[in-house]
């Protein structure tokens, strides 16, 4: 990774780990989520990276990004039909909150900026994105959603969409390194 | 612990090599192996098997995988919580993977029948 892909990758993990007010030096900590707030965040941030796959589906013709891309849909979704059926089950109305919300803007904008890209601009920004939120919702998953999540089966599901992402977030810094 | 898992581990093969003469069936009799799939892995990454034996692939996780032959000689998608097949044809050291997740990979060691 050269030093400008490392240095907006940085700057690219801040932006979005302030969603989670997990920035160091943040000046109030985020209250603990609760388990309909905890559903929202993880069935949110699934949607928002479904949609920047699909962004990706429309603008790139990098065969690498589109399977990339196309992994993406297949997982998110995957995990987001268990969470429905979870929360159906446990008859809790997901919540939204305020790290939902600026994770939505967050990745609104991202897109925004997405979009205006194209060719192999467009796949670096991608792939980059693609590697810090991914990063991101690991974090926050380790050390705020799993810890704080009370239901026995939201939590084993949490942990199960880590995992998931952990690979995510390898392959994309992996794709990273090939997308010139 | 199957017979064919235990008999791969190398320093038992000789001690071994008795029990599974006597134990094996001959010629013509394939076995199925039952393999899981499971955390992003392939849980049995270092299997040994006989050509004409079949894999049965069980996804335990709750995205689907592929198992993918690096030769082509399989590729098959398993959806989450199903199973899938193959059967072994060529003898040697198959190395497959998962072409969804490319950091999961493993290798079947397959004995001539
Ligand atoms: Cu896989």
């Amino acid at each position: 990774m050269d030093i400008l892909t490392t240095v907006r990758h940085a700057a690219a993990t801040a932006f979005v780990l302030a969603a989670f007010g997990t920035t160091p030096g943040s000046a109030q900590p985020a209250p603990k989520p609760t388990d309909p707030q905890i559903a929202h965040i993880a069935y949110t941030a699934d949607d928002i990276d479904i949609k920047n796959a699909k962004l990706a589906l429309e603008k790139s013709r990098n065969k690498e990004v589109r399977a990339f891309a196309d992994d993406m849909v297949r997982d998110h979704t995957a995990v987001n039909v268990r969470a429905l059926a979870l929360v159906g089950k446990l008859k809790v109305t997901p919540e939204d909150n305020p790290t939902s919300q600026s994770l939505v803007k967050q990745q609104d904008a991202e897109r925004a900026k997405l979009a205006s890209l194209s060719g192999s601009a467009f796949d670096k920004a991608y792939v980059a994105n693609e590697a810090a939120y991914h990063g991101a919702v690991n974090g926050a998953l380790e050390t705020t959603l799993i810890p704080a999540s009370q239901n026995a089966e939201l939590k084993s599901l949490l942990q199960s969409g880590l995992g998931i992402f952990q690979e995510h977030q390898k392959h994309a810094e992996h794709l990273a390194t090939l997308v010139k | 612990m199957t017979r064919r898992q235990a008999s791969a581990r190398r320093p038992l093969a000789l001690a071994y090599c008795a029990l599974v003469v006597a134990a094996w069936p001959g010629p013509g009799h394939a076995e199925t192996l039952r393999l899981t799939i499971e955390n992003m892995a392939f849980a049995d990454a270092l299997a040994s098997a006989r050509v004409g034996d079949t894999i049965e692939w069980s996804n335990l996780d709750i995205v689907a995988h592929t198992v993918t032959a690096r030769d082509g000689s399989f590729d098959i998608v398993i959806l989450p919580g199903k199973t899938g097949r193959t059967v072994l044809r060529k003898a040697g050291k198959a190395t497959f993977y998962c072409r969804y997740h490319s950091s999961m990979a493993g290798k079947i060691d397959i004995r001539p029948d």
